[in-house]
């Protein structure tokens, strides 16, 4: 098969990620919810906001809406399911990680409490995707930078 | 039918090159176009041999710098038919231009509860400027809204002129949708209720054959850079007594006839607007790149272009899943497009690993992505070295990602 696209670009819109964009978890807006957390990528348009209920030091629910392309809107997917039910502390953790993976971290890449979102490894190979895969992760950190 | 134009890809040297272990196919020209070598060598002749600051130097060197300057502008005023080169005022680009309008046409002419009317297919640099100076001003901006295909709607542009705006400023060119509006229609109807109307020519000027005196509007605006020349030197083609009765925007050396300690007088036009050393190798390039596309013919150019986009338009609506925005006639090489359910973003990176370069966003349009209900689009734009080639390159790539994204026919 000549004509197949190469191997870095399935890697990159791998099945379980364009399941994720098409069929994305936890999608919707939040009510009530104790943060909102809007953040906007103004070179490409994207658009996310991140609703969570943190009570005492847990995320008790978490929900995402916006629109994007399939790597934002995947990773924002998969990174809800990953941070549904955990500490603040340990969500915070999650998010430093899928940063090292993000940049090329090897290590980080073989980390296995990254669950789902380590098929996202593949956008560093893509500089000006990343972006794309941070925007859930950074309204994470943004949204809990007072609350650990 | 018209003179086809000959094969000009050689002229351009960064076209040699291959992008992603592909032929660099080049399909971002209304965001900037590549350079042919005659302006590049021009940039290099400039200063080996030129180099000198104009309008001062009494000296044999400045003398020459100067009149090279001042041929650059002659030759800009005749390629888009202005009368007069003294109001052609050098700036960056369309962006400075469009700012120096609304600040200096803003202060002659706004007062408060005035209208500026803007249309909907905007750039943000024919519409922030308005937006600002409209809010210093106690002035209000009011959009003219568009057709289901992506035209100026001209019975709601008529009711906004009823408001007798001051001044009513609309693009030549969509950079988003290729439309092409009937400008010396606008600017007699915005003429007869009034206004000041100021066209923004960035992305026209580099495409079709362009008449100031018979658009008759009273500015027109366009970069260098869409046009084969560098960044940094555009225009502002002016009216010249608008231009005379406008304060200056800049203050600085050049501009001014008489300094006071608290007072001064200007200098005239064109040297009032072009405070401090203007960019005089970038005025020399875009005189070369005028040069090169009046080689070409601007007629040419258009021809070539519109056979491009009518390939392409053909090929592309073609394919299943594809939604084209924007009028399918009267359409400069802009095509605007979305495919299926894959983001733009995503089909930019997908052809770009194909060596097609195209751009994916909201083209700094945001109001008009919002009229269309997508917060993005893929757009491939085309230019004088653009070929079919490059055309079913796109398409090819097109399937390709149809593929990855699991809905290529078997």
């Amino acid at each position: 098969m000549p004509d197949q696209p190469d191997r870095a670009l399935q890697d990159l819109f791998q099945e379980l990620i364009l399941d994720h964009y098409r069929r994305p978890r936890n999608k919707g807006a939040l009510e009530p919810h104790t943060h909102r957390i809007g953040l906007t990528n103004p070179s490409c348009g994207d658009e996310l906001e991140l609703d969570l209920v943190i009570s005492g030091d847990t995320i008790a629910d978490v929900r995402f809406s916006g629109r994007g392309c399939s790597i934002s809107q995947a990773s924002a997917s998969m990174m809800t399911q990953l941070i549904k039910g955990k500490s603040v502390h340990e969500a915070r953790a999650l998010a430093a990680r899928f940063n090292e993976m993000m940049h090329g971290s090897a290590e980080a890449a073989r980390d296995k409490t990254l669950g789902e979102a380590r098929s996202l490894v593949g956008v560093a190979k893509f500089p000006v995707r990343v972006k794309c895969a941070l925007l859930g992760w950074n309204a994470l950190e943004e949204g809990t930078k007072n609350s650990h | 039918m018209s003179p086809r134009l000959r094969d000009v890809r050689a002229d351009f040297p960064i076209l040699r090159q291959p992008s992603n272990g592909h032929r660099l196919v080049y399909l971002d020209s209304a965001a900037t176009s590549q350079k042919p070598q005659a302006v590049i060598d021009a940039i290099s002749a400039y200063y080996g041999g030129l180099n000198a600051n104009v309008h001062r130097g009494g000296y044999d060197l400045a003398v020459r710098a100067t009149d090279a300057y001042e041929e650059a502008r002659a030759s800009l005023a005749a390629f888009i038919g202005a009368p007069d080169p003294s109001g052609v005022i050098f700036v960056r680009g369309t962006t400075e231009g469009i700012n120096l309008i609304a600040s200096s046409l803003g202060a002659l002419k706004l007062k408060r509860g005035d209208t500026i009317v803007v249309t909907a297919m905007e750039h943000h640099s024919n519409l922030i400027p308005w937006q600002l100076v409209a809010q210093a001003r106690g002035a209000e901006t009011v959009m003219v809204e568009l057709t289901a295909d992506g035209r100026i709607d001209l019975a709601d542009f008529r009711r906004a002129l009823e408001r007798s705006p001051r001044i009513v400023a609309f693009t030549h060119v969509s950079n988003t949708l290729g439309t092409i509006n009937p400008v010396a229609e606008l600017v007699r109807l915005a003429h007869d209720a009034g206004a000041v109307a100021v066209v923004d020519g960035a992305q026209s000027a580099p495409h079709v054959p362009v008449d100031v005196k018979a658009l008759d509007c009273d500015f027109y605006v366009l970069s260098g850079h869409k046009m084969l020349a560098p960044m940094g030197i555009g225009a502002v083609v002016g009216k010249p007594e608008l231009l005379d009765a406008m304060p200056p925007y800049h203050g600085g050396g050049e501009m001014i006839n008489v300094v006071k300690d608290t007072t001064a007088t200007y200098a005239p036009l064109p040297q009032k607007f072009e405070a401090g050393t203007p960019n005089v190798e970038g005025a020399i390039a875009l005189g070369a790149a005028i040069a090169y596309l009046r080689g070409l013919g601007m007629e040419t150019v258009a021809a070539h272009e519109r056979e491009l986009v009518g390939h392409a338009l053909e090929k592309l609506a073609a394919i299943e899943g594809m939604t084209i925005y924007g009028p399918m006639d009267e359409r400069a090489g802009v095509i605007s497009f979305t495919l299926a359910d894959i983001h733009p973003h995503d089909l930019a990176t997908i052809l770009d690993h194909e060596g097609v370069a195209i751009r994916a966003g909201h083209h700094c349009t945001q109001p008009l992505m919002r009229r269309l209900n997508v917060s993005a689009t893929a757009r491939a734009s085309f230019y004088v070295y653009n070929t079919e080639e490059d055309v079913d390159a796109l398409v090819a790539a097109l399937q390709k990602a149809l593929t990855l994204f699991g809905l290529a026919h078997a």
